[in-house]
């Protein structure tokens, strides 16, 4: 007997190409996992440019967004793939001050799985507390966002936009400017590419900069302009309002000045660089609109399209065991 | 009347020894006070416990604990337990000392430890001198530090005269903000607010400061850096009054214990770096380290099944103390001795009692622990109020047989 070393594994069939029963984050999967999800996403990409964008295959599941802060693209994003996929999809906004916030998820989490949704997807303020529901309930569970943690779609759309814009990950420097400290699209992003085996650059000014960053296998610079040099993808983090009255910088003057993208800054980019922002974004502060707008340039848009077609691959590949699919079952 | 006197009168001369048939040693007591230690002749009308080769120590005086939980005191050893201020209603008034120094009878002593300041908000100066004679053997800062050097000076200043000890939380909370972990890796990788390691030496600095100023005595109630080990091995080298303590915590688990999440590893202060763990077995080996106290805090499922940050800081630590202590010397890094120095002797010196030593005279609470029994740590299965332990499912050796408190075995 001997021990296959190929790499990546090949012939993978079935549910062992990816064997994982939620997707809480991108910490935990392997490359061709990722690669997989990636795959499966392109389908859809074609689906959604017909005329007639429907698939009954989820048809009779109950999906259920159970968004516990507040979201409007994320939503729409989840709710669309979902009944494109021909899912009964129920959305649930839990206001979240206005009840003790830890019976409450629990007590959530109980109910939806006492209704028997057949997969759910979380979004909530704090750090792991999807991990904390999907030990809880019978199904598949989905992290839309938990706090500063993880937020896995995002970096499966962002690497599916990258992926086909420039045909590869592998060796792309990417750099991923902003407020890294509190993105948890920052941190899956920097998951999924190194995992991809992209160079990954972090810029952000020190008060935003996550300590022991390098540690996860990227470079940090506080330095944009030095960051950002010969970059093949500028990814924009958004700066959250609450973040701009002088705790963590002193203004969003400030802030443009030193880390706002402009056009000027792009050219120390490689030429053809792509310009990325998980959205929504704050024109003129982090990005500016001629930038943000490039129709060469710019995959913001682009990046929306992807979101909808890699969720209905997650949704598709999550529930595949439950709806007995030949090989996942 | 007549009846109970005569019975109280008995007991208070009653003989009983414990004796331990493989060395000959003995442990004669006398009411509730040790007569004779060692190689004794037991006199006739003794009732005598047979150790059966179980080792004869000091019961455990278990220096800030947050709850009164006696049947994880009892699993434990620990005979008399410092009772943090931190209550529902702070200790801050001698009526509650008193009620508090009162709730632990007949079976374990408790020794309320009195709240620095009103409501522990930090602010103004609490009846110090009123709290100990209602028995408050300390004062303490609670789970916080005080933030204001003007209102700790005057703390350390009152409390000087009175012969208390100052029971510090060492973490400069201008720098922890609403931290729930360290800064490093872990923290970063899981998306959680942290604050350096360093908030713990810049409180100890400041407050050593303020030791210098007023010749206090002072205990940091937990020191988990190697900043602040540095800190205070220098200050005790100038001969300053500071002592320091730590939990099993800090010395078995680093911050990666909180890598999926787990609300029973959130701690205050935080587990720190694998670098900073080694610094606390250096500085347990070297003496720096006074006190091994359990930092018993039980809490439930409504304190702990939530995100992480969430979560209530805190573990169950009472029953787990004596056999995690009695692993530290199985690896070598403290004497026997030294471990009931540190569970025993010292926590009650800094109380100011004549305690947790087995000598003639002092009072006769004692367990017998066999330190070689083998069990398993399961959060399932404590005797404590409730399971939260960092130290689910390790194995672990030493039981406590029996507890003897005032001469008396607690059953």
């Amino acid at each position: 007997m001997s021990i296959s070393t190929s790499f990546p594994p090949t012939g993978l069939t079935g549910a062992a190409q990816f064997p994982h029963r939620h997707l809480t984050g991108i910490s935990g999967l392997q490359p061709h996992e990722i690669a997989f999800l990636l795959d499966e996403a392109e389908q859809w990409v074609d689906l959604n440019r017909r005329a007639s964008k429907h698939d009954d295959r989820l048809a009779g599941l109950t999906l259920i967004n159970a968004f516990f802060e507040n979201s409007t693209r994320t939503l729409l994003s989840f709710e669309i793939a979902g009944k494109r996929l021909g899912a009964d999809v129920v959305n649930m906004h839990a206001a979240q001050s206005s009840v003790k916030k830890g019976e409450t998820l629990i007590d959530t989490a109980m109910t939806l799985n006492a209704m028997r949704a057949d997969i759910i997807v979380i979004r909530h303020s704090s750090s792991g507390a999807v991990q904390l529901i999907a030990d809880k309930v019978d199904c598949p569970v989905l992290n839309a966002g938990d706090g500063w943690h993880e937020h896995p779609t995002q970096a499966l759309l962002d690497a599916l936009t990258i992926r086909r814009r420039k045909g590869r990950i592998a060796n792309l420097r990417v750099a991923i400017c902003g407020d890294l400290l509190h993105s948890r699209v920052a941190r899956s992003n920097i998951l999924a590419l190194t995992a991809l085996a992209a160079e990954v650059r972090v810029i952000a000014p020190p008060t935003l900069m996550p300590p022991a960053i390098e540690r996860m296998g990227v470079t940090p610079f506080t330095d944009f302009d030095a960051g950002i040099e010969g970059a093949d993808v500028v990814m924009m983090l958004r700066l959250q309002n609450e973040r701009m009255a002088g705790g963590f910088i002193p203004s969003p003057r400030e802030y443009h000045a030193l880390y706002g993208l402009t056009a000027e800054r792009l050219e120390r980019a490689a030429p053809d660089a792509l310009v990325m922002h998980p959205g929504p974004m704050n024109r003129g502060i982090e990005i500016d609109s001629n930038v943000a707008d490039d129709p060469v340039r710019s995959a913001i848009t682009e990046q929306v399209e992807m979101g909808v077609a890699v969720r209905m691959a997650c949704l598709d590949v999550l529930t595949r065991r439950r709806r007995g699919v030949e090989g996942w079952a | 009347m007549n009846n109970a006197s005569t019975r109280e009168g008995k007991m208070a001369n009653s003989l009983r020894a414990v004796v331990n048939g493989a060395d000959g040693q003995a442990v004669l007591m006398r009411g509730d006070t040790i007569e004779a230690v060692g190689a004794i002749d037991i006199p006739a009308d003794t009732a005598v416990i047979d150790a059966k080769g179980a080792l004869i120590a000091p019961g455990i005086v278990d220096l800030g604990v947050f709850a009164i939980d006696k049947p994880a005191f009892r699993a434990g050893g620990i005979v008399r337990a410092a009772l943090m201020p931190d209550q529902s209603r702070p200790l801050d008034d001698p009526g509650l000392i008193q009620r508090a120094a009162d709730s632990g009878k007949p079976d374990l002593w408790v020794h309320p430890i009195a709240a620095a300041t009103r409501g522990l908000a930090g602010l103004d100066l609490a009846e110090f001198a009123t709290m100990r004679d209602s028995g408050a053997l300390a004062v303490a800062t609670g789970r916080d530090w005080i933030a204001d050097s003007g209102v700790m000076h005057r703390v350390l200043a009152y409390a000087a005269p009175l012969g208390l000890t100052v029971i510090v939380h060492a973490e400069d909370r201008g720098l922890t903000g609403n931290a729930v972990a360290t800064a490093g890796e872990t923290a970063t990788r899981l998306g959680l607010a942290s604050a350096p390691a360093v908030a713990e030496a810049m409180a100890i600095a400041r407050d050593l400061a303020l030791v210098e100023q007023t010749g206090a005595a002072i205990h940091f109630r937990q020191v988990t850096t190697a900043a602040g080990f540095a800190l205070v091995r220098a200050a005790k080298a100038r001969g300053l009054p500071v002592t320091c303590g730590i939990t099993p915590a800090h010395l078995y688990l680093s911050d990666n214990a909180v890598s999926d999440f787990r609300t029973f590893a959130r701690l205050s202060p935080p587990l720190r770096a694998e670098s900073d763990r080694q610094a606390a077995l250096a500085a347990l080996a070297d003496g720096t380290i006074d006190i091994l106290c359990s930092g018993h805090d039980p809490r439930g499922p409504e304190d702990k099944r939530l995100p992480f940050a969430d979560a209530a800081p805190g573990m169950a630590g009472a029953e787990t103390l004596l056999a995690l202590g009695l692993g530290l010397v199985r690896d070598d890094h403290i004497s026997l001795p030294r471990l009931f120095e540190m569970l025993a002797a010292n926590p009650a010196r800094i109380l100011g009692l004549e305690t947790g030593i087995i000598a003639a005279g002092a009072p006769a609470d004692l367990i017998l622990v066999e330190p070689d029994t083998p069990w398993r740590i399961d959060t399932a299965r404590m005797a404590a109020r409730a399971g939260n332990t960092p130290f689910d499912g390790m194995p672990v050796q030493g039981r406590v047989a029996l507890m003897i408190k005032g001469g008396q075995p607690i059953g």
